[in-house]
């Protein structure tokens, strides 16, 4: 195998930066026309050689995914990993391409582009990897990192126009926010072609002469798509709000007019803890994976009704969801659907079908009765302690 | 699945469309069509804002007023004042994209 050179980029994001386990493969050694630094680094472990082409020699990607990439598929799904999962762009091979090959446009978050090299099995193709920051192509292009002025920069600094002699370059359907097609071929001479949705049907897209059908156009959002969104839902809204939570209602459950009590403190606080929880497994887990079956288009009502019913079938299911007397339960049943209505609402940042216009409309309408409902939730549990002080 | 009725931002121009069929390529919803050689709008309730069309029409006979349908990006703007962004390009950022 000819010796190449991984050099980091200038900017943004490369292999380096990922937190996962170095491949203890081989070193390579150059001819990388946009490498800046001369910093080495190890090979990634799906490189298996390089291709010379008129413009130095490119990398050549394997089709294959080994278990190790599925792993960190996993964890992109659950944690912050996914941040840090990139890949250096530039100018990548699959197969024996030559210069009448397709060149696919991809990002450089790993993520998508594993999902298109393990979809082109056999295939002789270019990717043309864009420097997105480790982000993927529908969310970079909405941010305009995977964007006309960035494909022009890559087209140039790979010397494209060297590689191949058609003028041509395939981008993902979902791209198409962040690139001005007309832009690109004044700029570079590359006709800008949109390719399918998902990388599943490139095979069939090129195949069939760079025609794409209705279906292949389309997004869907089906309950496979909804239930790996669900752990990134379910994560932060754990972090973000429930230790905050936690706490307030375990200090307002153990003080006492002596001190706080922890005995007190904890079996007080257990029922609204365990409704905290469930109002966060409604929102995050339960809406967005019954979706389409919950009534009402707006987020903020569906994340609500779910709320409302769990917390009802809670309560019937056990006493101990069931707090007792005049004041918990009407906190019980303000509180909690409200705020599994608010851990649904920012589910609308990961659906494919959710628009800016429609999200405001919904935040102006549910803000002030969220904020209105936590404050009225906080006096009626200073009113119940003061009653339990026998002050009231 | 749609969803809010009536509230996108997206406008069509006929007088500029040219029917060349851009939008329906690029358009993840199928909210147009080309009929009697120019553009009509399918369903305004399946449009999602994204902005591809209207980047991509040659005659400029779409707009729309496209950005991040997150609504901790529009909490974030609402309380900071600025663009809304999901703070995703942050390294740890516990992003919505």
């Amino acid at each position: 195998m000819a010796e190449l050179k991984f050099l980091s980029a200038a900017e943004g994001k490369s292999e380096a930066t990922c937190s996962c386990p170095k491949p203890t493969g081989h070193r390579i050694s150059s001819g990388q026309p946009e490498a800046h630094q001369a910093e080495v680094e190890t090979v990634p472990h799906w490189v298996t050689g390089t291709i010379a082409t008129p413009a130095g020699l490119v990398p050549v990607v394997s089709p294959a995914l080994t278990r190790a990439d599925l792993w960190r598929h996993v964890r992109c799904r659950v944690s912050s990993f996914r941040d840090a999962f990139a890949l250096r762009p530039g100018l990548y091979a699959v197969g024996a391409p030559d210069s009448t090959s397709e060149v696919l446009v991809s990002a450089n978050y790993r993520l998508s582009f594993d999902h298109l090299r393990r979809e082109l099995q056999g295939m002789h193709v270019w990717i043309l990897v864009l420097d997105t920051k480790g982000i993927n192509v529908w969310c970079a292009a909405g941010k305009g990192t995977f964007g006309t002025d960035e494909l022009v920069r890559r087209i140039s600094a790979s010397h494209l126009d060297r590689v191949v002699e058609h003028r041509r370059v395939i981008v993902p359907q979902l791209g198409a926010p962040g690139i001005a097609g007309l832009r690109v071929k004044r700029a570079t001479g590359f006709r800008v072609q949109y390719g399918p949705v998902h990388a599943r049907d490139i095979r069939p897209y090129i195949e069939a002469g760079c025609q794409a059908t209705p279906e292949m156009r389309t997004v869907g959002f089906s309950l496979l798509d909804r239930l790996v969104l669900t752990p990134m839902e379910i994560n932060p809204a754990m972090k973000k709000y429930f230790p905050f939570y936690a706490a307030v209602i375990l200090a307002a459950f153990g003080l006492q007019p002596t001190g706080i009590i922890f005995s007190s403190a904890l079996s007080g606080s257990l029922p609204f803890l365990l409704l905290g929880l469930l109002s966060v497994v409604a929102g995050a887990f339960l809406t967005p994976l019954l979706l389409p079956l919950i009534p009402l288009r707006s987020f903020a009502v569906k994340g609500w009704i779910v709320g409302l019913v769990s917390v009802f079938v809670a309560a019937q299911a056990s006493p101990l969801l069931n707090p007792a007397g005049a004041i918990l339960p009407v906190i019980t049943y303000l509180f909690f659907p409200l705020a599994s209505s608010y851990i649904a609402l920012q589910f609308t940042g990961a659906t494919t079908f959710t628009g800016m216009s429609g999200v405001r409309k919904e935040l102006r309408i549910a803000i002030p009765i969220y904020v209105s409902s936590t404050v009225i939730s906080i006096v009626l549990l200073l009113v119940y302690k003061l009653g339990e002080w026998g002050i009231l | 699945m749609k969803y809010l009725h009536n509230v996108t931002s997206l406008q069509l121009s006929l007088r500029k469309c040219t029917g060349c069929g851009t939008c329906i390529d690029v358009c993840p919803h199928r909210v147009f069509s080309i009929e009697g050689r120019k553009a009509v709008i399918l369903d305004r309730d399946r449009c999602m804002e994204c902005g591809a069309c209207a980047m991509n029409c040659p005659s400029g006979a779409l707009s729309v007023d496209k950005g991040v349908g997150c609504a901790a990006a529009l909490i974030n703007s609402m309380i900071t004042g600025g663009e809304p962004t999901c703070g995703c390009e942050k390294s740890g950022a516990d992003g919505c994209c």
